[in-house]
């Protein structure tokens, strides 16, 4: 599904490298975790992969079920079926939440030659996905991300990926802020979605949201390399030790 | 000696008022006609060094002449199409009855201007000029008093209730040399409910006076959009009066025209009233629009509000000056006002001079004035969703807009405004 090979990447603006190498394949049906360090660069691994301005790839690339991804406009990742849940998601004031969504998903279709879908079924599907994130109308009609809370954030950003159905999903520190039962939310959510066609990226810091999305293969993220792979248990290992055995062990 | 630039501007009018020929025969507005004309003489016309015209050359709207205009011919259908209205046409300022309904409206009578003139209505000629003599008061509006003067056509409207449906002023441009000068007064009786439209270019070069004085406890809501003939300029007035818990609303949705000078002058004279100025305009290169507004307070806990967003591009200009004058005693007066530009390119640019002159103690007056970008990080958040750059610029153009546009009280209104504004964003995301 994604494959990342010896990506390096570098500011624009600066001279200071910060992803030195990154190797990783990520198959169809498997979730795979990033765990590492604050600054280790996990956010700039999701926002080069997306497309975000500022960054500069100096070596290597990315590819999405055999596209070059880093080839394409963010748009066109997205509806190639690349999907990034923000570290930070942003607020749009005067956009509304549900033209948002709608906007979205239409622009997808139609990059994919697909029809729009039509209001009925539009809002039938996301009463549908809403309800099960505990999302409640009133927050629908809101512009997007604005006045949330945090945590409203992160499930608003789950409601999106379950509109859009995407094939790569990237989440990114999804449960920073999250208390027990959002987290819950957020993880069957998430849950709900894993199939065979769809391959999931969970970037997170702490162990905790790897007990209900149980990861397939674990990762951990260092000085912008991926210094240790591993099964589900080397994400305890970090909750237990933190990162600092495991980067003497490495160096 | 007199000095040499204010010999030119004697000059200046008296070319301006030569071409302008005699000035309409009075009537029962002849007094407020001359006393315009002397007004003017005293003012002169606006120069390039007054401190009001600083960020606007008056030049073209000065000039014995109007420069060419070419007619802009719409693809989309009338604005306020799907609306009940009462349709009044005028075309390059001239009234149209065959193009108009009739002027028959329940809780509402309209005179054509030259009826008020010969048939002595009272209440018309008490008004006409009148709130633009007051509005010369701390600043000189000369084009105002200029149109006072000799204004050629216009209507005057009297609303005894409730008024059954809006009366919609609709102008056309057919002459690409037209020169317009058109002035309505509109005098809503106590609790008395009008919605005023008005759409159209009106001709090359437009000089508009609205004057309205809203009775106690009256609702006064008005929404124009001003043509989007290229070439066309215009310089138009309103003044208001509002009364005891009286509400006065108004809305202008301005997309091109090479140069747009709106003034307008609210006093608010009664307790507990309420004024809402209010404006969106998008230019694209050759455009330049001026927002110029005065909201005086003189009366107890009224609420005033100004918020005027522009949207400018390929070198386009957009200038706001708005004052806020709190009077001695007008205390809990509520005053806010808020004037954003949203630059989409380098070469446009945004010349803000908000005011506030307060003389009262408690009172709660806050303004703000901002110029920026498109905010990259939502750019970004909506392109990451699939949204293309240019459809994402849209909607967050449309969003930063949104602000003034939900001024408009009436949903359909609202709603037939920002179709406008969607579609001119989306014609230019064709073209590029
Ligand atoms: N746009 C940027 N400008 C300056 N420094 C940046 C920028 N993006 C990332 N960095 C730096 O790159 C490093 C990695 O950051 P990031 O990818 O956010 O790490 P993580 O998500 O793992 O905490 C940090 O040192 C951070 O300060
Ligand atoms: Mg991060």
């Amino acid at each position: 599904m994604l494959e990342i090979k010896n990506l390096h990447v570098k500011l624009e603006e600066e001279d200071k490298a910060i992803l030195k190498g990154v190797d990783l394949t990520v198959e169809a049906g498997t979730v795979h975790a990033i765990m590492g360090p604050n600054g280790s660069g996990k956010s700039t691994l999701s926002y080069v992969l997306s497309g975000r301005d500022g960054y500069q790839v100096t070596e290597g690339g990315a590819t999405l079920e055999g596209q070059d991804l880093l080839a394409m406009e963010p748009e066109e990742r997205a509806a190639a079926g690349l999907f990034l849940a923000f570290q930070y998601p942003v607020e749009i004031p005067g956009v509304g939440n549900m033209t948002f969504l709608r906007t979205s998903l239409n622009a997808q279709r139609k990059a994919r030659g697909q029809d729009e879908i039509s209001s009925a079924d539009f809002l039938k599907l996301v009463r549908e996905k809403a309800k099960a994130l505990k999302i409640d109308a009133e927050m629908l009609k809101r512009g997007v991300n604005t006045g949330f809370s945090g945590g409203e954030k992160k499930r608003n950003e789950i409601l999106q990926m379950a509109v859009l159905e995407p094939k790569m999903c990237i989440l990114d520190e999804t449960d920073s802020g999250l208390d027990v039962d959002a987290m819950k939310l957020v993880a069957d959510g998430v849950n709900a979605l894993r199939d065979q066609g769809r391959a999931f990226l969970v970037i997170t810091h702490y162990q905790r949201l790897l007990n209900h999305i149980v990861p397939d293969v674990v990762h951990i993220l260092a000085g912008g390399r991926i210094v240790k792979s591993g099964g589900a248990d080397l994400a305890l290992e970090v909750e237990e030790n933190g990162y600092a055995d495991i980067l003497k062990e490495v160096a | 000696m007199m000095a040499l630039a204010e010999q030119r501007k004697l000059d200046a009018l008296d070319e301006r008022l030569a071409a302008l020929g005699r000035p309409p025969s009075g009537g029962c507005l002849g007094p407020a006609r001359e006393a315009a004309l002397a007004r003017l003489r005293a003012m002169g016309l606006p120069g390039r060094r007054d401190e009001y015209w600083k960020f606007t050359r008056p030049d073209t709207l000065n000039a014995p002449e109007a420069q060419e205009a070419a007619v802009f011919v719409a693809s989309e259908t009338q604005l306020f199409g799907e609306i009940d209205r009462v349709k009044l046409v005028f075309v390059d300022g001239v009234f149209d009855a065959e193009a108009s309904d009739d002027p028959v409206l329940g809780g509402v009578t309209i005179e054509r201007l030259e009826e008020v003139a010969t048939r002595d209505i009272h209440w018309a000629k008490d008004l006409y000029g009148v709130l633009e003599a007051r509005g010369q008061d701390p600043v000189a509006r000369p084009l105002a008093a200029l149109n006072t003067a000799y204004a050629r056509d216009g209507v005057a409207i009297h609303v005894t209730g409730k008024a059954e449906k809006p009366i919609a002023l609709i102008y056309w441009h057919r002459n690409t040399r037209s020169d317009a000068v058109l002035h309505n007064v509109v005098r809503l009786d106590p609790g008395a409910e009008l919605t005023l439209l008005e759409n159209g270019p009106a001709a090359a070069r437009f000089n508009k006076v609205l004057e309205v004085d809203v009775g106690a406890g009256a609702a006064f809501h008005h929404v124009r959009a001003q043509g989007r003939d290229h070439e066309r300029r215009a310089a138009t007035h309103i003044f208001a009066r509002v009364d005891e818990g009286a509400v006065f609303k108004t809305f202008t949705l301005t997309a091109n025209g090479v140069l747009t000078r709106n003034e307008c002058v609210v006093e608010i004279v009664g307790d507990n009233a309420v004024a809402h100025v209010a404006g969106a305009c998008v230019g694209d290169g050759d455009f330049h629009h001026d927002d110029t507004v005065f909201i005086t307070h003189d009366a107890l806990s009224c609420e005033s509000r100004q918020v005027f967003k522009k949207v400018l591009r390929n070198g386009a200009t957009g200038v706001f000056q708005g004052k806020i004058l709190v009077k001695p005693g007008a205390q809990k007066t509520d005053g806010y006002q808020i004037s954003q530009s949203l630059l989409l390119d380098g070469d446009s640019q945004f010349l803000a001079k908000p005011e506030l002159e307060i003389y009262a103690d408690d009172v709660a007056c806050s303004h703000g004035s901002t110029s920026g970008a498109i905010d990259e990080d939502a750019l970004f958040y909506l392109r990451a969703r699939g949204v293309p750059r240019a459809e994402a610029t849209d909607l967050l153009t449309l969003a930063f807009l949104a602000e003034a546009i939900e001024e408009i009280e009436n949903p359909a209104l609202r709603a037939d405004i920002h179709g406008r504004l969607e579609g001119w964003l989306a014609r230019r995301r064709k073209t590029g």
